[in-house]
């Protein structure tokens, strides 16, 4: 459909000069710290790394046998879908409201797009206060409503306490590529769909989704990445991975045994693991969900 | 161009050559005290850098306990570790472990050649950081131990008498039910679960909580907690939570906050939630040794410290030791020692300072300030002096894990305690296995 344009670099080292920059950002900031997480896995250090040994595999062997750690990968599971599923589509709803509001929209807009310069523990924090038992608001009208409230006890009431906290953090972001998404239907095509006498809502499915398709599927790859790596945070300064290990995702495993329990040959170990599966989640995304996207 | 390049140069090697004459050598000391504790810390520096000129302490608060031993281990991994690290007592096996890392604290004073007597300290906390060789490894700094706190006007409104903490568990619960049926949403509730409802439980009945002298002994302890009486302990606070005479707050010290403010009436704790106390509670309140099985033989013998110690770390020049110990010297006198424990209810780790502080009247003036010490200076068994392990953060928060399943009705006390255990012992067995020397 699109015209090819190609522009032939007839220089040897042009290209690969325009491309150092970059290079040079990601191999610092991703594959060096990627390789030295793979050298660690296999590993043992004491916590000062004043003696190292090489223990080849044991470190996996190790995390693969301790059933609470396999028990986290359902964790991981659910927290990440509804994180994902959760943010994409508060975000979708309030983008669509934003985009046909027409007085005081900048503030609105503003407004919504705030909690993404609050730090992961701040939010955590947060959404802890609120919900705290003895002197939280929300579990204080919860109470009232005669609703008991305890994350500190009941596992449903701890997930959906990060789930929460992880979804707001990360609405602002999917908010902002819905927005600039809508942006760039051509109203007429709303319009005429409007004038065949679609309604709103099929007129959102028939038109509006599907040209949304490529931010929503580029969305979706974000929030999976953000749901798996950047939440530690919000579970640390919320839950401690608690009750039990309800909490624990696998990301808040590698930050715990890491930072907390010293254990930097199991950490590693576990973020190979982690890496692994995000990286095949992302091939996965791009194989099949990849498809069903209009561009 | 050159010549005012060669001026500068020549001003700037003469700064050079003339800055130490004037300056001090800088001991940086790292640590964990936040809030009242946090001016504490600094009075300290302060008071010392007053005293003398030769060397300037400068403290720097690096988060939570945890916090601050990442962060001294990954300024040690980057070459820039601090002069001084605390360390609370949960790393002590761990700083024990790292030779390499370490300068032990006793070589520190010998080679200082200034008068120290390791002998002048509390024996059940001096023992706590000493080598198996008698060489003290850390300077002993802010020691607690478990305590039990009661708010006397919430004990008025419920028929108690105000001045008769219960001494016993069963006296807790009754305790508890009255002030239940007073209408008090939280009767009893407790911060470091590990620390005060087993490890210092145990020792307080003279029970083992690990084998090995409770891994004093050696690194190849293993943990032993899931005995009848520890069993029979949190099944007891098992039917006092599911009455709502026991209220689960949260891991490591989140339940502090809630006896202050008066929201829970009754809690054991740390003695270093004293200063706390005395500064937000608007309410009378006591101080109490922790409650016992009056059954149990033995019991009550001991607490088990807590809090933190300091580490000098390796690698430093010779004058930076000379300015530790200097400054180590001036933290064990009496005076600052005396005055320390007054301030924030950590314990007297000197005998001198427990003297002094006893024959200014203090604890005549506050009753309840001497329960901790006189739960710590009793003469220790085997099974009480006190309890250091490998990994101990990850056993604590394994105990966690365990205990909220308890609370939270889907295990029972034995099977938590027994899975705790086996969970526990695995890590005990990495850490031998990282550590075998």
């Amino acid at each position: 459909m699109a015209i090819e344009k190609r522009v032939v670099f007839r220089s040897a080292w042009l290209p690969w000069l325009l491309i150092a920059p970059q290079a040079l950002v990601i191999g610092v900031f991703f594959f060096w710290p990627a390789a030295q997480t793979i050298l660690q896995s296999v590993q043992q250090q004491d916590a000062f790394g004043t003696s190292t040994e090489w223990v080849g595999l044991a470190n996996f062997e190790r995390i693969f046998s301790d059933p609470g750690y396999l028990a986290s990968f359902k964790t991981t599971a659910i927290f990440s879908v509804l994180v994902a599923v959760g943010g994409i589509a508060v975000a979708l709803v309030l983008a669509i409201f934003a985009d046909r509001v027409i007085r005081g929209a900048l503030a609105y807009k503003t407004l919504l797009i705030w909690p993404y310069a609050v730090a992961p523990a701040v939010a955590g924090v947060l959404w802890l206060f609120m919900f705290a038992p003895s002197i939280g608001v929300v579990a204080y009208a919860l109470r009232q409503a005669g609703i008991p409230w305890n994350h500190l006890l009941n596992s449903n009431d701890a997930m959906t306490l990060i789930v929460l906290a992880a979804i707001w953090k990360q609405i602002s972001y999917n908010f902002l590529f819905f927005l600039a998404g809508l942006n760039s239907i051509p109203k007429s095509l709303i319009e005429a769909a409007a004038i065949d006498g679609a309604r709103p809502w099929r007129r959102f499915w028939t038109i509006v989704f599907p040209l949304l398709s490529p931010t929503t599927f580029f969305l979706l790859v974000i929030n999976v990445v953000y749901a798996f790596f950047e939440t530690f945070g919000i579970i640390d300064a919320s839950t401690e991975g608690g009750p039990g290990k309800d909490t624990a995702i696998l990301v808040y495993k590698v930050y715990y045994d890491g930072f907390k329990a010293l254990d930097l040959g199991g950490s590693a170990a576990q973020s190979a693991v982690l890496m692994a599966i995000v990286a095949t989640l992302t091939v996965i995304q791009f194989r099949f969900v990849e498809k069903k996207v209009n561009y | 161009m050159k010549l005012k390049f060669l001026v500068s140069c020549s001003i700037a090697a003469l700064t050079a050559l003339s800055a130490p004459a004037q300056a001090q050598t800088e001991i940086q000391w790292w640590h964990a005290m936040g809030g009242p504790l946090g001016e504490w810390v600094n009075d300290l520096a302060k008071g010392y850098n007053d005293s003398q000129k030769e060397y300037k302490v400068v403290a720097t608060y690096k988060g939570s306990y945890p916090e601050t031993l990442t962060a001294g281990i990954a300024a040690f991994r980057a070459g820039n570790a601090p002069d001084i690290l605390q360390v609370f007592e949960v790393g002590t096996a761990t700083m024990m472990a790292s030779k390499g890392a370490i300068v032990p604290v006793g070589k520190v004073m010998k080679d200082s050649g200034l008068k120290f007597d390791p002998t002048g300290y509390v024996p059940a906390v001096a023992g706590y950081y000493t080598a198996p060789n008698g060489q003290m490894l850390s300077l002993p700094f802010n020691s607690s131990t478990t305590i039990f706190y009661y708010n006397k006007d919430a004990f008025k409104a419920a028929g108690l008498d105000p001045e008769k903490p219960p001494a016993t568990w069963p006296e807790v619960t009754l305790a508890a039910a009255k002030l239940k049926a007073s209408g008090h949403a939280c009767p009893f509730t407790t911060s470091w679960i590990s620390w005060t409802q087993l490890e210092s439980f145990s020792a307080w009945h003279n029970v083992e909580f690990a084998s090995k002298q409770n891994g004093l002994g050696g690194m190849d302890t293993r943990l032993t907690f899931n005995g009848p009486l520890q069993v029979r302990h949190i099944q007891n606070l098992e039917n006092m939570a599911k009455q709502g005479l026991f209220v689960y707050k949260g891991r490591e010290n989140k339940a502090d906050a809630t006896f202050p403010s008066g929201e829970c009436a009754m809690m054991t704790g740390s003695a270093g939630l004293y200063g706390n106390v005395k500064k937000n509670a608007k309410f009378a309140y006591g101080l109490a040794p922790l409650p016992y099985y009056p059954d149990v033989q033995g019991a009550p013998q001991n607490t088990v410290i807590g809090g933190a110690s300091l580490w000098v770390m390796s690698g430093k020049p010779a004058d930076h030791y000379k300015g530790v110990a200097s400054f180590f010297n001036y933290l064990s006198s009496p005076e600052v020692q005396a005055a320390s424990h007054k301030r924030t209810g950590y314990l007297p780790i000197t005998m001198a300072s427990y003297k002094l502080t006893d024959s200014s009247g203090f604890y005549k003036e506050n009753p309840g300030t001497d329960v901790a010490v006189n739960q710590m200076i009793r003469k220790v068994t085997d099974k009480s002096r006190g309890i250091r392990l490998g990994n101990f953060l990850q056993i604590r928060t394994i105990v966690d894990e365990e205990l909220e399943q308890v609370w939270g009705g889907k295990k029972s006390a034995k099977d938590a305690l027994d899975a705790a255990v086996k969970r526990g012992n695995e890590q005990l067995e990495r850490f031998q296995a990282a550590n075998k020397s």
